[in-house]
C-alpha cells in the first residue's frame, strides 16, 4: 500500500523572527525618541568616512550621535569612529554578510537610547543581503560611490528599492571617474520613483551642510 | 549569500510545525521567494540541502516559485504586476510609483508530506529508510 501524500498550506513568513525583533526595536527607538538609520552600501563606498563626518558635525552643533559598526570581523570602523568622541560600538558577524535585528538589539545593552538624538547602524558592507532584514531603522540611506558606476541602482535593485534616501559619496572624485550625475540620478529614480538623493564628499565637506541639515530635521520629528 | 539563513529558518520554522503534527514525512517544502528579496534559487537549493541534514527534512525537496513585483499605482488606484526589477512604473498608465505591495516576501506556502499508511512500513524509493517517529 503506497504512502497517502498531501498538501498542507503554511504561509509562514521566514523573516518573521526578525520582522518581529525589528518591530519591538522600532517601537523602542521611537519610545526614546532617537532617530535611526542604517546605512547599507557595497564595501569602500565610504560608509565609515561618511559617519566619521557625521558624528563630528552632528556634535558641533550639539547634537548626541551614537554609532554600531557592522563588519565580519576587525574593531577598525569602531575605532575609527571612536575620535569623533560619539558612543560607538563594533558589531562582528564573524561571516554572516549582514546585520540581525537579534544583533542590534544585543548591542544596546546599557545604552540609554534616550540620551541619543541619532543612531547611526552602519551595515556590513553587501549589496544584496541587507536588503531583506529590517533593523528597525526609520530610515534606511544607501549609498552609491561615483567610482562604482552610475549603474550599481540598476544593478542592484532589491537594496536601492528598499531605500528612504540615497547618498552619492565621494564627489570630489566625479570628474576624474567621469561620474554621470544625471544618469545616476535617472537610474536610482527608476528604481525607487521620487527617492530623495544626497551629494556629499566626506573628505572635503562639499555637499555635507543639506545632509546634516536633513539629519537634524529628521530627528526632531522623530523626538517630536 | 544570506540564502543558508534564510533556509536555516525554512528548516526551523517547518521543523516546529512538525513537532505538532502526528508523525509524518515531508516530502516537499513549497517556497514563495519575491524577485526583490535577493535570494537566488540555485543557492536556496544548495544550502537547503546542507541545511537539512540530520533533521527532519534531511532527503526533501525545496521547491521555489518565484513572485513578480506588484506595485500600487495611486493614479490607477490599482495593484499593477510589472516585469522585471527594474522600471517602477505602472504597467497600465507608465506612472513611476515606488509603493511596493509584493516582491519581497519569502514565504513557505506549503508542505507535502507523506502520512504512514501502515506505521513502520518502509516505503520504496524513500529517501530515507527509517521512518519519522523512530528519529
Amino acid at each position: 500500500m503506497s504512502p497517502a501524500t498531501r498538501i498542507v498550506e503554511l504561509r509562514k513568513g521566514v523573516l518573521r523572527k526578525n520582522d518581529e525583533l525589528a518591530a519591538g526595536l522600532r517601537r523602542r527607538f521611537a519610545d526614546a525618541g532617537v532617530l535611526v538609520l542604517n546605512l547599507v552600501s557595497s564595501p569602500g563606498t565610504g560608509k565609515t568616512a561618511l559617519l566619521e563626518r557625521t558624528l563630528r558635525e552632528l556634535r558641533e552643533q550639539g547634537y548626541s550621535p551614537a554609532a554600531l559598526v557592522g563588519d565580519l570581523e576587525t574593531d577598525n570602523d569602531a575605532r575609527r569612529l571612536a575620535a569623533s568622541q560619539a558612543p560607538v560600538r563594533q558589531i562582528n558577524t564573524h561571516g554572516i554578510c549582514h546585520l540581525e535585528a537579534e544583533m542590534i538589539g544585543r548591542h544596546l545593552e546599557g545604552w540609554n537610547l534616550a540620551g541619543f538624538t541619532h543612531l547611526f547602524i552602519e551595515n556590513v558592507g553587501n549589496l544584496v543581503c541587507p536588503s531583506s532584514y529590517d533593523l528597525g531603522e526609520e530610515i534606511r540611506a544607501a549609498l552609491l560611490s561615483v567610482t562604482e558606476g552610475e549603474d550599481k541602482p540598476l544593478k542592484y535593485p532589491s537594496i536601492y528599492n528598499s531605500a528612504d534616501v540615497a547618498v552619492i559619496t565621494k564627489i570630489d572624485l566625479a570628474a576624474a571617474c567621469e561620474f554621470d550625475d544625471v544618469l545616476a540620478r535617472r537610474n536610482l529614480a527608476a528604481i525607487r520613483p521620487e527617492i530623495p538623493v544626497f551629494e556629499l564628499s566626506a573628505k572635503t565637506g562639499a555637499g555635507f551642510s543639506a545632509w546634516v541639515e536633513f539629519l537634524i530635521a529628521a530627528s526632531k520629528r522623530t523626538s517630536a | 549569500m544570506h540564502e543558508l539563513s534564510i533556509v536555516q529558518s525554512v528548516v526551523e520554522t517547518v521543523s516546529e510545525w512538525l513537532s505538532t503534527q502526528p508523525p509524518v514525512r515531508v516530502r516537499v517544502v513549497n517556497l514563495r521567494v519575491g524577485v526583490l528579496s535577493g535570494a537566488a534559487e540555485e543557492a536556496l537549493r544548495f544550502g537547503y540541502e546542507v541545511a537539512t541534514v540530520r533533521t527532519p527534512l534531511e532527503g526533501s525537496l525545496l521547491m521555489v516559485r518565484t513572485a513578480p513585483i506588484v506595485l500600487y499605482c495611486p493614479a490607477c488606484d490599482a495593484l499593477i504586476e510589472i516585469e522585471g526589477i527594474r522600471d517602477f512604473r505602472c504597467a497600465r498608465c507608465g506612472a513611476p510609483t515606488g509603493d511596493v505591495r509584493h516582491g519581497r516576501e519569502i514565504e513557505i506556502e506549503s508542505v507535502e508530506i507523506e502520512e504512514d499508511s501502515e506505521p513502520g512500513h518502509a516505503h520504496s524509493g524513500a529517501p530515507q529508510g527509517s521512518p519519522q517517529e523512530e528519529r
